[in-house]
């Protein structure tokens, strides 16, 4: 067979060839395992995700003594359901009252407690919701189609490297009975952050 | 959908999807690595990645793009590489692609190496 690999060149894309150029200098001295780098990755694009923050919330719908718990220490009170680690050792929950609805920010980055939510969407890094959940949370809000009665008052709370917030959804109504895991299907990763609300049974 | 104004999607089919390119796992995981490792606190690493962040518009590409430039940062802080060492490499694993056929893996060992020659 007559070789033609010389029409299919390989390429590198610039940031390609850049983070394996890091990742080389950092292995060859030693700073880093590449396993570990690969078990990295797969825990952030696999197995971490908002399904573990809505455990939390249904259990809290569910659960007075676990909700005033998470109230007075949500570290500990989320470690005990089996989340904890990175971007998640210092955690407070914010409860939605009829009277006050929260909502999380980064202004700084893109902190966010990974442990309970996975890694940040692509609209909480931008430098437009950054700058804008501050400045006018409820025009935000309603780019998000949520419209707040007019007595409720939006707090935002500004995430650091140190502290993360968890928001704990309103329990919509007509879930009276429900399943912790079908509660926990209603819990949306927006509701987490503030940008939305728990899902109504259908 | 939610919040069309301020969204930017790079991947309409997995907007959610915490990567685009396989390069923005690795730098990502590059970084939880080394700070793992002690080599810099969470608080430093994101004083400096909201500096980078700053000049970065909208848009999944410009945030990694920062990501890598902010740990670029950290290491040449740290004296564990030097924009030069990195520029040098960087070149390297680019011949290293163009020296290897297509369909095998790229080794950096590759790099200098005349395919047909």
């Amino acid at each position: 067979m007559p070789h033609d690999h010389h029409d299919h060149d390989n390429h590198l894309d610039p940031m390609e060839a850049r983070t394996r150029a890091l990742e080389t200098i950092l292995t060859r001295k030693g700073l880093v395992d590449p396993a570990a780098v690969d078990a990295i990755i797969e825990t952030y694009a696999e197995k971490v995700g908002p399904r573990n923050g809505a455990q939390v919330v249904a259990r809290a719908w569910d659960d007075a003594d676990f909700a005033d718990w998470l109230a007075r220490d949500a570290t500990a009170a989320i470690a005990s359901l089996g989340f904890s680690g990175r971007q998640g050792e210092h955690m407070q929950a914010v409860f939605n009252t009829d009277r006050v609805h929260n909502l999380v920010v980064c202004t700084l980055c893109s902190c966010y407690p990974w442990p309970v939510l996975g890694l940040p969407p692509v609209w909480y890094k931008s430098p437009a919701y950054r700058s804008r959940a501050v400045m006018e949370p409820r025009a935000v809000l309603r780019d998000f189609g949520l419209e707040l009665p007019e007595g409720v008052t939006v707090r935002v709370w500004d995430s650091t490297a140190e502290l993360r917030y968890l928001v704990i959804p309103q329990r919509p109504a007509g879930t009276e009975g429900m399943s912790r895991d079908a509660l926990a299907d209603l819990v949306t990763r927006e509701s987490m952050i503030g940008t939305g609300l728990a899902r109504v049974p259908a | 959908m939610h919040g069309r104004v301020i969204l930017n999607q790079p991947d309409a089919t997995r907007p959610d999807a915490p990567f685009t390119e396989p390069w923005q796992a690795r730098v990502f995981a590059l970084t939880v690595a080394m700070n793992e490792a002690g080599h810099f606190s969470w608080p430093d690493w994101a004083a400096v990645f909201g500096r980078h962040l700053k000049g970065a518009r909208d848009g999944a590409g410009e945030y990694w793009h920062a990501w890598a430039a902010a740990l670029e940062e950290m290491l040449a802080l740290g004296g564990v590489a030097e924009g030069g060492e990195v520029a040098a490499l960087t070149r390297r694993w680019q011949d290293a692609a163009h020296a290897t056929p297509h369909g095998q893996p790229i080794e950096l060992e590759n790099a200098g190496r005349h395919r047909h020659g």
